[in-house]
């Protein structure tokens, strides 16, 4: 642990021997799971898997959108950006994630115009100021889609248009859940998106699941603190939910951003790249925004990609078992050989967001050895 | 995309308002913010709109946390990259 870091290392020690007694009075192995590539970042920058005790795995589930955005979404977008007068705005990351043949960088190298933006207000500008239609391409969890449901608010320009692969966090939390091979036995929910939702939204979720949900911000402590208490619910059997984030977060949420997210999108089944198909876990634009809808607007027709095959080293590709909480990058054949963020086989080497990139950008397993990280169903048996 | 960047509202135009982030100076808009926010306050910005009003007993803290992301930056920090993604997507 860089002490450093902390700006309160002895309540980092003391939240840490907190966890240490919790694991030890449970004596078994626990597996949770985030749901957040702020959290990832944020555990292995400040090494605290260090300070976690060896028999608590935390492990990133599908809590990077670039990386769940679904090869068919992928598509779409290339084959819109290769349409005459359309131009692609969409967020840097989405530039290397493999389609079925193409990436939109493939697009862009082949002559297609791609701008890089870094929120729905400056794609809005792009076509202000353009002649040509201009499709944003969006993507994100809830907190990000509030955006873009603004500016459809806003009332955009004519040549302006959404290619959406929103996607919703809570219904994916279920299909994890559900899993038969999944050993999760709680879930640490991302602070800023429960802010928006608020955490009444998983409320539903535990009744069902009988699994706890601990809401949690993103420093350092707040990630050990959110920890205690969910290993503590593990312990006592409780299914609740418990707001470690008071600062941020409440029950209701924003109420404001909420009914914009809804008055412009509704939620519908679609896959998750190397998941599952998510009963309402898509985010798509509600008929009286058709105007702005690219998939109304334009023909996207991707069978014309259909007989190509997926290229072989895809097949090895593990991410969906990876943010399924299934395996771990290191448990992958292809992890930092011939994936890397430079060439990137998988969507979960793209992103920052994305756990192979996280471990890849701090040397393999943060704060492990190569080979002393177990994968999650092996520690859990 | 999850972590949003805190500025502080220097001045405010119907639903976009200037954001002081650490003296560089954007707008953001203020369409889906939780609360009412007046000149003075702070608020999380993401993808450039606030969707929060940070409360005043949390702003010493928070911006501490961010300085801290952003001092010990390397050019492959993505917490870094992901703030300063944040502060890139206000408009000018």
């Amino acid at each position: 642990m860089n002490e450093l870091q902390f700006r309160n290392p002895e309540l980092a020690r003391a939240l840490a021997h907190q966890l240490e007694v919790l694991m030890n009075e449970i004596g078994r192995e626990v597996s949770v799971m985030h749901v957040c590539g702020s959290h990832e970042q944020a555990i292995a920058k400040f090494g605290l898997r260090s300070l976690f005790p060896k028999k608590l795995n935390v492990i990133m589930g599908p809590g990077c959108p670039v990386c769940v955005t679904d090869v068919p979404e992928v598509d779409e977008g290339v084959l819109l950006a290769e349409q005459p007068n359309v131009e692609i705005a969409t967020y840097g990351d989405m530039l290397k994630v493999p389609g079925t043949v193409r990436s939109l960088a493939d697009a862009q190298a082949a002559g297609a115009k791609i701008h890089i933006v870094y929120g729905p207000s400056q794609a809005v500008e792009i076509a202000k100021n353009s002649d040509a239609e201009i499709v944003f391409f969006a993507t994100g969890f809830e907190t990000t889609a509030v955006a873009t449901a603004a500016i459809l608010l806003a009332g955009p320009p004519e040549n302006f248009s959404i290619l959406s692969a929103h996607k919703y966090i809570p219904p994916v939390m279920e299909i994890v859940a559900e899993m038969p091979d999944t050993k999760i036995e709680g879930f640490l929910a991302a602070g800023h998106a429960a802010a928006i939702t608020g955490y009444g939204v998983f409320e539903e979720f535990v009744e069902r699941h009988a699994q706890p949900v601990v809401v949690a911000g993103f420093e350092p402590l707040d990630i050990l603190a959110g920890l205690v208490e969910l290993v503590k619910l593990v312990r006592d059997g409780q299914r609740r939910v418990v707001n470690t984030f008071p600062r941020c977060v409440t029950r209701e949420g924003n109420l404001a951003a909420q009914e914009q997210l809804w008055k412009v999108f509704r939620p519908v089944g679609g896959r998750w790249r190397g998941i599952a198909h998510v009963p309402n876990g898509n985010l798509r634009l509600r008929d009286e925004f058709a105007k702005w809808d690219a998939r109304k607007r334009y023909t996207i027709d991707l069978r014309s990609l259909w007989d190509f095959a997926p290229p072989q080293l895809a097949n090895q590709c593990i991410c969906g078992d990876i943010m399924a909480g299934i395996r771990n990058p290191v448990d992958c054949r292809l992890f930092n050989k011939e994936c890397l963020p430079e060439n990137p086989v998988g969507a979960c080497m793209v992103s920052n967001e994305g756990t192979c990139k996280i471990w890849h950008l701090y040397g393999g397993i943060p704060d492990l050895g190569v080979g002393q990280a177990p994968s999650p169903v092996e520690a859990a048996v | 995309m999850c972590l949003g960047v805190p500025g502080k509202v220097v001045e405010i135009n119907g639903s976009m308002a200037t954001v002081d982030f650490w003296g560089v100076r954007r707008s953001v808009c203020l369409d889906i913010v939780d609360e009412p926010v007046a000149v003075g306050d702070y608020i999380l910005n993401h993808v450039g709109f606030a969707i929060r009003r940070i409360p005043p007993e949390s702003i010493g803290e928070t911006l501490a946390y961010y300085e801290t992301l952003l001092a010990e930056r390397d050019e492959n920090d993505p917490m870094a990259a992901d703030v300063l993604g944040e502060i890139e997507a206000t408009t000018a």
